[in-house]
């Protein structure tokens, strides 16, 4: 087969078919994002969500597009033509390029660049200009302001991001995605548990990056300053809502690659195998899991009210049965594709559960004021990520110069960091407490 | 090597296309956007060199750090007015010819030494990768200037912040 | 023309300013169709960048007349209209005007109606209190309260809704005491959702009351000082988070108050957030009144033996009462035919809505939603 194809172009076969199924499958991954989302909003909020499109509104993204895409286009009529119809664009594509770095377990990359980490920051850094411009192109006043609220925020808190990911990077030593995922397999444990810090910290700013709440604020519905999303609608405006969903999975991607092991099993280094087999204990996991939830399905299915929820939800198990019986299977494949298929598992299953933590965020919290949010990214997240990187250096050079044991020496800096941490959180009592006073006084005389 | 010199000539002809658009524009948000289209295209020009750090350096930096101050400080200033205004017509003879002149000097040291215009073709495996060889040279040879760089840096900023503060009165 | 207009718009009979705006100020106009202003108001804001300079509260766009009307109905016939003020605490509105008329013809109902009374009228307080924390959580970016508190509420309505057919305008009382009998089961189903609801209360403070994002939104802002709040008339939970010990429950005892023993919860800082807490309290207050009061509720009649045609005797009557809003008064005035002279109603959202320029004074856009949301206003009774 290889003879057919011009040995120029063999090398990109690969890269350009993983490319092709991540543009398509991104979209459709995106709409059931959301309608997880919904799901998972009503269940919190003691409700059922989505139940009318398809059995268990499984249809509904599927509807929901197709409005959107049958959608009147409307542009404001003194709107920049030519901006107007960019910025969304802009917005899509940065958030796509994006995947280009990003694997998807060991097998799944469409680039493995030596800079990797840095070109998906650099990527996500141009995404602010789709706001930017979305905002600017709507010719409105509170459009451009709530653009510029939003891309202020955005520049904020990719510095503390990108500090949190400069203190991964130290310990990896290289800034190439598989490298760093290697780096946690070497030693033996995700980076999120030797620099928690650098994960609450990055944890935080990929929230505020990808404007999810509590720090919504630009895009928020009972706001005053509309967000740069209002003139948009139908097509245009799921393009920004793609890009939205993205980029949350890129940030959850990133993630789970530098601080929660990428596609490494849980407890990676423990090879205990299975008496007479060359299967490893631990690998059992993921089809025992996705059995699980198969029966957890086949169960559920006869207590559905209508029969084709009851077909659909036994159809679900069938799927995870299916999945199942895949993962058990790449058990007894060559190496290769059982790690393939198996770290893209665990990739995936890290990613979901980053995103699911972001949903129980939006509606646990209330929303920050901007200002409060501005405050929290330049005088919490930013001095405690850089003491964080600073922290990381020492440990480094007491486990290096002075071997000390690695556990041992991220001990005392991450206690200092700790201590920096509760330092700043109550470094905003004394203003907020004056300005308690100075507003009872201004209410008191101002008779 | 049929790729490669494709998609150079991509991001040359897209580097100075825009450029040349960039500076015909009369609205000027038209115009830093194509700025950005130009820093983008040069960012690939690095990436074929093997110069993969100064090609992420560039985007990160530059096309998203300092194209968007600009981009900022446009929209907030309504330029609405500076739009309509008729450009330097009287100068254009005195520009006109300058710029000849220069074109024609600049052609004649291109065909003079188009035998020296070859570059040597970048090693096909570095030995260090891009971004270790250029942390080793900054903070090893020019750490001194680093270091000043950084210092202009901070005082640019605590400038730009006093200055910047509302005065209370 | 236009300096004018916006003179007349800022300026006050005693302090007429110039209003000519500053380099940085601009007028927004929020409403009257907006998702965070509890109905129709239409609010102006002059901002200076953030903060807000002045502001304006236009009302009027759910005027109806009510008291007007109330001159051309019998007294009973008026009864339902005075339950469309207030819709989200009806049966508040019935109470205060039933007793008013009582009053006025010297009358009081007997003791088992004044008991089922109290019951229904703190389960109103609760229900009231239920909804403003949902719709204030929600303006300020909590998704889920909203949801809960309205579960808890839906228990009250249906209780609402076995006793008298209505979940919302109740007209729930007569003029002399009640019409119907309380059903079978509403001891046991007050009861259970009492006990309920200690456990329900707890849920909503986890997920609020010590949460940094909703103090940093709700501590210092909108200060209120109790002397402001006095010399503007506000009454109810805003005057009490001010510091104020004033409850009408307690100061003039109506209905079967004073046979109960519950506390009157008050805060010091008059910000939005003591408005919070203070509500938050209520709600468990109100629970303990209901709890005793359940616990044996009087036999008896149920309807004071006034007659079917009520004609008061000339005079006039000012009857308050502690609704979940403030203090709903009524002012009747009689002149002996079957008619009211006059209705005038103390509507204490009215009330209280004119403290928002005071609180909304320096505070920042996004603060002006929170702080509409802790004066807690029905634009029905904003505008009668």
């Amino acid at each position: 087969m290889s003879h057919l194809i011009p040995s120029s172009i063999l090398p990109l076969v690969v890269p350009v078919l993983c490319a092709v199924v991540i543009v398509l499958v991104l979209p459709l991954l995106a709409g059931y994002i959301v309608l997880v989302e919904r799901k998972v909003m009503a269940g919190m909020q003691a409700r059922l969500g989505p139940m009318r499109v398809g059995p268990h509104g499984l249809l509904q993204p599927i509807a929901d597009a197709l409005k959107l895409v049958l959608k009147e286009d409307i542009i404001p009529a003194r709107a920049d033509k030519v901006m107007f119809w960019l910025a969304p664009l802009v917005s899509v594509t940065m958030a796509l390029l994006a995947y280009s770095a990003l694997p998807i377990g060991p097998a799944f990359q469409i680039a493995d660049l030596n800079v990797g980490l840095l070109f998906i920051v650099a990527v996500s850094s141009l995404g602010i200009y789709g706001i930017v411009l979305g905002g600017w192109a709507s010719n409105s006043h509170y459009s451009l302001l709530g653009a510029m609220r939003s891309a202020a925020q955005l520049v904020s808190y990719e510095t503390a991001g990108g500090l949190a990911l400069a203190s991964v990077l130290l310990l990896a030593g290289s800034l190439s995605m598989k490298d760093i995922v290697q780096a946690q397999l070497d030693q033996g444990i995700w980076f999120a548990f030797y620099v928690p810090f650098g994960f609450f910290i990055y944890l935080v700013a990929s929230i505020a990056e990808t404007n999810r709440a509590p720090f919504d604020l630009p895009e928020a519905d009972s706001e005053i300053v509309a967000g740069y999303m209002t003139e948009y609608s139908g097509f245009r405006w799921s393009l920004y809502f793609l890009a939205e969903y993205a980029n949350m999975i890129i940030v959850a991607g990133i993630a789970t690659t530098l601080f929660l092991g990428g596609w490494l099993r849980p407890l990676a280094r423990y090879r205990d195998h299975f008496p007479g087999t060359s299967v490893e204990l631990l690998d059992a996991v993921p089809p025992l899991l996705a059995l699980a939830v198969a029966l957890y399905c086949f169960h559920l299915a006869p207590k559905q009210p209508v029969k084709i929820q009851k077909l659909v939800m036994a159809g679900a198990g069938g799927a995870c049965a299916v999945v199942a019986l895949a993962l058990a299977g790449a058990l007894f494949a060559p190496a290769s594709v059982m790690q393939g298929v198996h770290g893209a598992f665990w990739f995936l299953l890290k990613v979901f559960t980053y995103i699911y933590a972001f949903m129980w965020f939006r509606f646990t919290f209330p929303r920050y004021r901007f200002d409060q949010l501005m405050r929290l990214g330049w005088r919490f997240l930013i001095p405690l990520a850089l003491v964080n990187v600073i922290g990381v250096g020492i440990a480094i050079v007491l486990r290096e110069q002075f071997d000390w044991n690695p556990f041992l020496s991220l001990v005392p800096t991450t206690l200092a960091t700790l201590g920096v941490a509760m330092w700043l959180v109550n470094d905003d009592a004394p203003a907020a407490a004056a300005n308690l006073e100075a507003t009872i006084a201004q209410s008191g005389d101002g008779e | 090597m049929v790729l490669a010199n494709m998609l150079f000539y991509f991001f040359a002809l897209l580097a100075v296309g825009s450029a040349l658009l960039m500076v015909t524009r009369r609205n000027i948000v038209h115009a830093a956007v194509f700025l950005v289209t130009t820093l983008l295209a040069t960012a690939g020009v690095f990436l074929q060199l093997q110069a993969e750090f100064l090609f992420v350096t560039q985007i990160l930096l530059y096309a998203g750090g300092i194209m968007v101050l600009f981009i900022f400080v446009i929209m907030l200033v309504n330029l609405d007015v500076e739009m309509l205004l008729v450009q330097f017509n009287r100068q254009w003879s005195v520009a006109g010819a300058l710029a000849f002149a220069l074109a024609v000097q600049v052609f004649f040291a291109l065909w003079a030494g188009r035998d020296t215009l070859h570059l040597p073709a970048p090693p096909s495996q570095l030995a260090l990768k891009n971004t270790e060889t250029v942390a080793d040279a900054l903070f090893s040879h020019f750490l001194m200037a680093f270091e000043i760089a950084s210092i202009l840096l901070l005082v640019a900023m605590i400038g730009a912040v006093v200055m910047g503060k509302r005065r209370v009165e | 023309m236009k300096a004018e207009r916006e003179t007349a718009a800022f300026g006050n009979a005693q302090n007429v300013e110039t209003t000519v705006l500053g380099a940085d100020e601009i007028i927004l106009n929020m409403g009257p169709q907006h998702p965070s202003t509890h109905g129709v108001l239409r609010v102006k804001l002059r901002l200076d960048g953030e903060r807000v300079v002045d502001s304006e509260c236009i009302i009027g766009y759910l005027h109806r007349g009510v008291e007007k009307i109330a001159e051309h109905r019998s007294y009973q016939q008026f009864a339902p209209y005075v339950d469309r003020m207030d819709y989200v605490a009806a049966v508040s509105n019935g109470l205060g005007y039933c007793e008013a008329v009582e009053k006025l013809l010297g009358a009081e109902a007997p003791l088992r109606a004044r008991v089922v009374r109290t019951i229904l009228t703190e389960l109103q307080r609760i229900a009231s209190h239920l909804l403003w924390l949902g719709t204030h959580a929600l303006d300020i970016g909590a998704l889920t309260p909203i949801f809960y508190a309205f579960r808890e509420r839906e228990e009250i309505l249906k209780i609402f809704e076995k006793y008298c057919g209505a979940r919302l305008t109740t007209h729930a009382f007569r003029i002399g005491g009640l019409q119907y009998e309380t059903y079978d089961t509403f001891e046991r189903d007050v009861k259970r959702f009492c006990d309920d609801l200690g456990r329900k209360i707890d849920e909503y403070e986890t997920l609020l009351t010590a949460n940094r994002i909703w103090l940093g939104r709700t501590r210092g802002v909108g200060v209120l000082s109790a002397a402001d709040a006095i010399a503007l008339g506000v009454t109810g939970p805003a005057l009490r988070a001010s510091g104020v010990k004033w409850d009408v429950r307690k100061a003039m005892p109506y209905a079967a108050y004073d046979r109960y023993e519950f506390d009157i919860p008050t805060r010091d800082s008059g910000d939005t957030y003591d408005r919070y807490s203070v509500r938050i309290e209520e709600m468990r207050q109100s629970r303990r009144i209901c709890l005793q009061a359940v616990e044996d509720i009087p036999g008896g009649p149920i309807m004071a033996r006034i007659g079917k045609v009520l004609k008061p005797p000339p005079g006039e009557v000012y009857h308050s009462v502690e609704g979940p809003k403030g203090e709903l008064g009524y002012y009747i005035v009689s002149d002996g035919t079957i008619q009211p002279y006059r209705v005038r109603v103390r509507p204490p959202s009215f009330l209280n809505l004119q403290a928002f320029q005071r609180m909304a004074k320096g505070a920042m856009i996004a603060d002006v939603v929170a702080i509409i949301g802790s004066i807690d206003i029905v634009l029905g009774e904003v505008d009668r």
